[in-house]
């Protein structure tokens, strides 16, 4: 089996600054994989190349077989990426049922999009009784929800989330994962950055270890919890 | 009296900015850019108008034939903006934002001067054709006087307007236009294509350009290739009074500019009084309201509700 999504010698410049450096890594139907490194790393420059708003300078990106390195971004939505991006960046004049349409704006069967609002309700029923609020008004923690929810609304096959936990206290960000394992149980594959790599690795199935550009290492979440080089550099203990 | 005259007056000079203001708020809020060759558009939009009429309708004074007239015209402006966004902004979308500018006075002088050579007859004004209940006096009530142009000229503000608010409100592709101008690149991620919204924003602003080139016809019953520049000044002025890039602004700006100057030309008394001054006033309105209120009087913002 071929893999869902197959990054391979992946090189990202900006101007004379590499901030990706030929990484290769894949993800797998059905799996959650994490890409975890501190601040720079070169994460969130990986999802943006991903997503297309961001082009490559070597290397290729295939989902589902099909190279779209060149594809423009919102094509890649059409073809079943989501990415819900480092900073949530919802619209915030819109309210939050226009974020939620908006997520949905490249899908051709309209007749689905309601019942997928509803289940994107289902999922946070704070976006139900908020529905017609300016999310611009909305906390950290509610604006994340919103940008999960939003990412819901295209029925990705694949659902890219970039520091769904940055900011949040520890009881949302509980919230955020406990739903990142729901989305994956209904069956979407997901690709997670995380600075928080405890918890990523908890529910990861895969995970690269990021620094200044370059994978340094690999495993399973298991493996790369009880790895020792993670332990010290990620997870705070000595 | 005079005062009820001046603010007839106002309003329908104000609601012809008011018309060509949304075209350059409507493309500020998506590009960030300053147009100034929308005032041209509208000039294009005028003579396609007399084109239809001259070609086809010579003589005729129906107002039948003020469909097709508007037709020619929002087909003109609509597609003069449309090959201007593709041929000289598009190169230079990512270029420093002088160099847009200075192409767009290219844009600008090119436009006057291809109408100018090749529209048989512009290199004089052209008589703009009389239609039935659309020119002349509408009433006569003692000193006032209501022309039909003013009532056309309004009513095509009013028209418009709505037409706007549902469309930005209301359509997939005007939420899609706010979310362009709230955050592009997140746009994109939901499937946007940003480069499709550019086209309509033109397209968008065009569309009111052009009505508003044949309500300046019937209003002055004549044309020419310069009749953008003052008009275009007029309204750039009125979509900054309002809050560039604010629709709702470009609405306001353009009545609120219309009615001042026309009621400073009446009621200044002496030597600053008096149409001489009427431009005077409209900048002194515009620098007055910026020194206070530099967002402009709704707040400048991106294509958004109001
Ligand atoms: N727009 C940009 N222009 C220039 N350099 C950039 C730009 N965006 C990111 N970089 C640089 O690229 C490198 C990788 O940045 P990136 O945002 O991908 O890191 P990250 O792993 O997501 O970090 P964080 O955890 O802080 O979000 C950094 O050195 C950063 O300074
Ligand atoms: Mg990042």
């Amino acid at each position: 089996m071929t893999a869902m999504l197959e990054v391979t010698d992946l090189q990202v410049a900006y101007g004379k600054i590499e901030a990706v450096k030929k990484i290769t890594f894949s993800v797998d139907e059905g799996q959650v994989v994490t890409l975890i490194g501190t601040n720079g790393a070169g994460k969130t420059t990986t999802l943006r190349t991903i997503s297309g708003l961001l082009r490559p300078t070597g290397g290729s990106i295939r989902f589902q077989g099909k190279p779209i390195q060149t594809t423009p971004a919102h094509e890649i939505v059409s073809l079943g990426i989501a990415h819900s991006p480092e900073g949530r960046r919802i619209f915030p004049r819109l309210t939050v049922e226009e974020n939620l349409l908006l997520g949905s704006f490249s899908r051709k069967d309209t007749a689905n999009i309601k019942g997928d609002l509803q289940a994107a309700y289902d999922l946070f029923p704070i976006l139900r009784e908020r529905a017609k609020q300016p999310a611009g008004t909305f906390s950290g923690g509610e604006q994340q929800m919103l940008a999960m929810g939003r990412a819901m609304m295209c029925r990705p096959k694949l659902l890219m989330l970039d520091e769904p936990s940055m900011g949040l206290s520890p009881l949302m960000m509980k919230r955020i994962m406990s739903t990142v394992r729901t989305l994956r149980e209904q069956g979407t594959t997901i690709l997670l950055v995380e600075q928080n790599a405890q918890a990523a690795l908890r529910l990861a199935d895969k995970g690269y270890v990021l620094e200044v550009g370059s994978i340094v290492l690999q495993g399973t979440g298991q493996e790369l919890l009880a790895s020792d080089d993670v332990r010290k550099a990620y997870l705070g203990e000595d | 009296m005079l005062f009820l005259q001046q603010l007839i007056n106002g309003l329908t000079s104000g609601s012809l900015y008011a018309l060509i203001a949304v075209g350059y708020t409507v493309v500020y809020g998506i590009v960030q850019l300053i147009n100034f060759a929308h005032g041209e558009v509208f000039m294009i939009g005028a003579f396609g108008s007399l084109a239809v009429w001259t070609i086809f309708f010579q003589g005729q004074t129906s107002i039948l034939i003020l469909i097709p007239m508007l037709l020619g015209a929002v087909a003109a402006s609509v597609g003069v903006a449309v090959l201007m966004e593709r041929f000289a902004y598009r190169p230079l979308r990512h270029a420093p934002r002088l160099a847009p500018l200075i192409t767009a006075i290219g844009v600008s002088v090119s436009l006057q001067e291809i109408v100018r050579l090749f529209y048989p007859g512009a290199k004089s004004p052209l008589p703009y054709p009389q239609i039935d209940y659309v020119s002349g006096t509408a009433l006569q009530l003692g000193d006032i006087t209501l022309r039909r142009s003013a009532i056309f000229t309004v009513g095509a503000l009013v028209v418009s307007a709505v037409f706007l608010w549902w469309f930005i409100n209301r359509t997939k592709l005007g939420r899609g236009m706010q979310a362009v101008s709230q955050d592009p690149d997140t746009a994109r991620l939901m499937g946007i294509n940003v480069d499709r919204v550019i086209v309509v924003a033109f397209a968008l602003g065009a569309l009111l350009a052009g009505i508003a080139g044949v309500a300046q016809g019937l209003q002055t019953n004549s044309i020419s290739q310069i009749m953008g520049f003052t008009a275009g000044l007029k309204a750039f002025t009125a979509a900054v009074l309002g809050g560039i890039g604010n629709v709702a602004g470009a609405v306001v700006g353009g009545l609120v500019l219309g009615v001042a100057e026309s009621l400073a030309t009446q009621f200044i008394p002496g030597a600053f009084g008096g149409t001489p001054w009427k431009d005077v006033w409209a900048f002194v309105l515009l620098i007055v309201v910026l020194v206070f209120r530099p967002q402009g009087l709704l707040g400048a913002r991106v294509v958004d509700r109001a």
